[in-house]
């Protein structure tokens, strides 16, 4: 609380203009009241003593001269533990707690505490008094679900401490005093488990950040072999609506390979949300035996929900996802979807009056995209562990055309494109990610020389397909039309992946590379057919073996029964294998 | 008593301007013009000056009309005595029934708590069998029918509100031809259905601010009737009005438009509306259906485009009939594995030989020849347009099952359909 004082002046949409009378400071928190009701908001526009804020819920009822109460602190998070398995809204209350408080809807003004206070922690001290300390280091942990969360020097307290007393091993509640630190004045202070970091800005406390190398499996083929995604790097889903976005994503929290999620539901359907909420808490994760809500954080602004929270709800997101990469974890944090985002940055701006830039998006939103986006990062501690925040965020262009700006501007920033399209999406050809219009600039599960090569049977094929439909399939020669059903072959079993199969919906690693190697057979091999139905046939046939054992689970009889009979097939059928094909084959054995 | 004020500053087209102080925003007021009192609403505060929408319009306002502000927002009269009636965009009586000012309750309300909502579990049937059969309607869900002027959307909602297993009908009218409007009052008034049906209508030559009230009248009416244990279906036509509403007033009141003039919270207001939709676990249920009619045919067109962003799957009405093709309902499959065995089958396998018709009729009018499993194709397409597609096709689900086995039966051997042997020896018609 500051000694500022303010009073509205006047109110356009979600944007208030308050007069103050003393210092405040830009994205300064600010409360409204109106009768009896507090409504946060933000400082978002300084002018003299009038200053612009946007208020996190419905702003009817406001009326000029309503006070203001002044906070002096920016928008933050609570951090500590008990974050894991919470569903947020944007401004990080938790909602079924306010389910409980305020029933059915979401009546403005009711905030409650991130973090309980009323569960007691096993605390474990590390520290010892008399040890020198900085931010970030570790003074104890606690048990939290699989992991051992844990408790820092705050972040925000700079400089150096001496640790003056660490409470002995217990119980103990976020708010309860854990430590004392002495800092260089020789000034005491208390530490709890929890502290408050603004989430507009990024966490720090790393020695440095790293490249990222090691790629984050998906157990999506496509995603995995094809366009690959590193841990601490940053991708993009653009599609129209329909193609599987959201699906796609869904998918992705469940299989992928790290320690924690946070889905950002940012400004889409409150239906999607809800199939999360009920399915997980019954999922088991397979890498912990836990329930995947365990691993899982939920950040919910749907679309009818405050637009100004909206806003702030993929920056208290990857707050909390760069929070656990402190502690050494792999975070993954997926953003549905940043258009929203930007939507809800354009709105504000408008009523800001800033002079507009394309589609009347403000002409700072490439440079917010990116900061954004920056925010992941592979990093090294100090203490020399690594930890990684990832973030995958999908786009709802306009009209599912990708020219429009938020498009253009995440292309910029991110390590991968997965471009969804309406017409695979049309054809049932799941997941909708374009082969010939996607890139990854990460290292994937494979040598990317052999992907190449294997990619070339796609974009040929495809050419093939295209001028098929001039010449028709009369015009068009055998070895041609070989190149067209090979790469139509890879598409069908390779690329496409049934995501409602409890077998194909996840691909293990060494499973993609033994199917992988199993396609670039096919790929390389020359075939003798008389005519182009014979090879239409053939072709048909295999596709459909392939189909069949995508479906059955790796490595069990019934599997390998199938697997020797596929072999079987191809060899009576092959004359031949293409050299670069072999070696590839060999360098996967 | 609330102060008079008789000094009007600025008026621009729908909004006007006064100094007045203790105003709060969103509240209404009530102009008195020489051609007699209309409500306004207040959106815009700055200082002392008060900018309000006059749901009547600008046309004629004198600087000197009095405004007298009446300290409370926009709220509408609920009860069951609303049942059955027309209303207006301002909430006044259309029909010539008695205006109602008790129980008033305040619309455009918060959004329920996403963890407050549960799974879809049920269907509307509604006698179409485009719709149940092949995109079933889902209670609480929200699905707009794209459309192009001139198609008979506004008869496949009156077929819908008369047929369909619901509690309450409420239609929101915006920008209706007073034709269209007469059409929806004796079409209801016929079929019997207008005891459970709210009428909230504006008409093509009404203001248009009211235009803009429509959809928060008709649901939070809705709502309320939700929240006392009753099934509601909300029909909304024609959300593009809406939307051009919205873009008029923005214009008015020079904000930066974004995309084709549209307001840039054009997304954010759709979606408030929209995602009214909802099934409250322990009672009732808000179900929206809304034409989206398709300026130029063009789905990426700001207004269907956002909607399609929003709404749970589309309905395509082209050509008197609803597509089967680029017609979706997202929730289908939450229910349709629970009405009938052969429920899903059919609906993939009659609609991928209706695809096969219609690579046949291209290559037929290319001019090449027919062979005898193409003649089998155009003898099926043609039976599938007029007993399932066409309108006036009215047989509930499982009448339309059977009808599909006849079909097929009808036009193929049943190995040639595709579909699961099991299937086959059980629904297959035996020969008579």
């Amino acid at each position: 609380m500051t000694n500022t004082k303010g009073a509205v002046t006047g109110v356009n949409g979600n944007m208030v203009s308050v007069r103050v009378d003393g210092a405040v400071s830009m994205n300064e928190v600010a409360y409204i009241i109106v009768g009896g009701k507090h409504l946060k908001s933000e400082i978002i526009k300084i002018q003299g003593d009038i200053v612009q804020t946007q208020v996190f819920e419905m702003t009817k009822g406001i009326k000029v001269g309503d006070p203001v109460e002044l906070t002096g602190e920016m928008l933050a998070v609570e951090l500590g533990p008990g974050l894991l398995g919470k569903i947020y809204d944007g401004l990080q209350n938790p909602l079924p707690e306010v389910a409980k408080k305020a029933g059915y809807f979401l009546e403005a003004g009711v905030y409650l505490d991130a973090l309980p206070r009323d569960i007691k922690w096993d605390w474990m001290p590390v520290a010892k008094a008399g040890d020198k300390v900085e931010r970030a280091d570790v003074l104890g942990t606690v048990p939290e679900g699989a992991f051992t969360h844990q408790v820092m020097v705050p972040f925000g307290m700079h400089g150096s401490y001496t640790v003056k007393s660490v409470k002995p091993a217990g119980k103990y509640t976020v708010a309860e005093e854990v430590a004392v630190l002495q800092d260089e004045s020789g000034a005491g202070v208390p530490v709890t488990m929890m502290f408050r970091w603004p989430v507009k800005r990024a966490i720090d406390c790393y020695a440095e950040r790293l490249k990222p190398f090691e790629p984050m499996v998906t157990k999506t083929r496509i995603i995995d072999t094809f366009f690959p995604v590193a841990k601490g790097g940053t991708y993009c889903i653009p599609g129209p609506f329909g193609a599987g976005k959201t699906v796609l994503q869904q998918v992705t929290s469940r299989n992928a390979d790290v320690d924690i999620v946070i889905l950002a539901a940012c400004g889409e359907r409150a239906g999607e949300v809800v199939e999360t909420l009920k399915e997980f808490p019954e999922l088991i994760d397979p890498r912990t035996g836990k329930s995947l809500m365990e691993r899982t954080i939920i950040v919910c602004n749907t679309s009818s929900m405050p637009v100004a929270s909206r806003e702030a709800s993929v920056y208290t997101a990857v707050t909390m996802a760069e929070y656990y990469r402190q502690m050494g974890l792999n975070v993954l944090l997926l953003a549905d979807s940043t258009s929203r985002w930007a939507q809800a940055m354009r709105e504000m701006s408008g009523r800001l009056e800033e002079i507009p830039g394309e589609e009347a998006f403000p002409a700072y939103l490439e440079s917010t995209i990116a900061s954004f986006y920056e925010r992941a990062g592979i990093v090294r501690l100090k203490d020399g562990r690594a930890g990684s925040v990832t973030i995958g965020g999908t786009v709802s262009p306009a009209g599912g055309n990708f020219e429009e700006p938020v498009t253009q501007a995440t292309l910029k920033v991110v390590g991968a494109f997965h471009g969804l399209s309406r017409e695979r999406s049309d054809a049932r050809k799941y997941p909708a990610i374009h082969p010939l219009d996607s890139w990854s600039k990460y290292k994937g599960l494979l040598d990317a020389d052999s992907v190449a090569w294997a990619h070339g049977f796609l974009s040929r094929g495809a050419e093939v397909g295209q001028m098929m439909k001039v010449v028709g399939e009369e015009g068009t020669s055998i070895d041609d039309y070989l190149v067209y059903l090979k790469g139509e072959f890879l598409d069908a079993v390779y690329l496409q992946q049934n995501s409602f199969d409890a077998v194909d919906a996840s691909v293990s690693p060494e499973r993609q590379k033994s199917m992988f190697s199993k396609c670039v057979r096919i790929l390389g091999s020359t075939f003798d057919f008389k005519d182009k139905e014979a090879a239409r046939g053939w072709f048909n046939q295999l596709r459909q073996r392939y189909l069949d054992i995508n479906g059955i689970e790796w490595g069990i009889d019934v599997y390998k029964k199938a697997d020797a009979e596929l072999k079987a097939f191809v060899d009576e059928r092959v004359s031949g294998l293409d050299k670069r094909a072999a070696r590839i084959i060999e360098s996967l054995e | 008593m609330k102060k008079v004020y008789s000094r009007i500053e600025s008026i621009k087209g729908n909004v006007i301007s006064v100094k007045a102080t203790d105003v709060t925003y969103g509240e209404l007021a009530e102009v008195k013009t020489r051609f007699g009192t209309s409500l306004a609403e207040v959106n815009r505060l700055d200082e002392d000056l008060v900018s309000l929408q006059v749901f009547a319009g600008g046309r004629g306002i004198s600087t000197g009309d009095e405004v007298r502000f009446l300290g409370n927002p926009m709220r509408v009269s609920f009860g069951d005595s609303l049942k059955g009636r027309i209303f207006t965009g301002s909430g006044e009586p259309r029909d010539k029934g008695p205006a109602l000012h008790e129980n008033l309750i305040p619309i455009g309300g918060p959004s329920v708590n996403p963890t407050n909502r549960i799974i879809p579990r049920e269907m509307i049937r509604t006698g179409i069998p485009m719709i149940d059969l092949f995109n079933t309607l889902v209670k609480s869900q929200k699905l707009p029918i794209f459309s192009v002027s001139g198609e008979p959307y506004n008869q496949l909602l009156a077929r819908i509100a008369m047929q369909a297993e619901v509690d309450l009908i409420i239609l929101g009218g915006m920008g209706l031809k007073y034709d269209d409007y007469l059409f929806f009052k004796d079409t209801l008034e016929e079929g019997g259905s207008l005891q459970k049906t709210i009428m909230f209508v504006h008409t093509a030559a009404d203001p248009v601010v009211e235009c803009l009230m429509v959809p928060d009248l008709s649901l939070a009416v809705a709502e309320r009737f939700a929240l006392k244990g009753l099934n509601v279906l909300v029909l909304l036509t024609d959300m593009t009005n809406f939307a051009d509403a919205m873009k008029e007033i923005a214009i008015t009141q020079e904000q930066v438009p974004s995309n084709r003039g549209y307001p840039g919270d054009l997304y954010s207001q759709l979606a408030s509306r929209y995602e009214k939709a909802v099934d409250f676990a322990d009672s009732g249920s808000i179900t929206i259906l809304a034409v989206t009619t398709m300026p130029g045919d063009d789905v990426t067109h700001p207004v269907p485009d956002n909607t399609g962003y929003i709404t749970e799957g589309q309905f395509y009405l082209k050509g008197g009939r609803i597509e089967p093709f680029g017609s979706l309902s997202r929730l289908k499959q939450q229910v349709n594995g629970k009405t009938r065995a052969d429920h899903r089958a059919i609906m993939d396998g009659m609609i991928k030989l209706f695809a096969a018709y219609r690579d046949t009729l291209e290559k037929k009018s290319m001019g090449f020849q027919m062979s005898a499993w193409d003649q089998k194709l155009l003898k099926y397409g043609e039976l599938f347009e007029k007993e399932m597609m066409d309108l006036s096709v009215n047989i509930p689900l499982e009448g339309a099952l059977d009808k599909g086995w006849e079909m097929l039966a009808a036009c193929f051997e049943p190995q040639e359909t595709g579909l699961q042997t099991k299937l086959i020896e059980q629904f297959w018609p035996k020969k008579a």
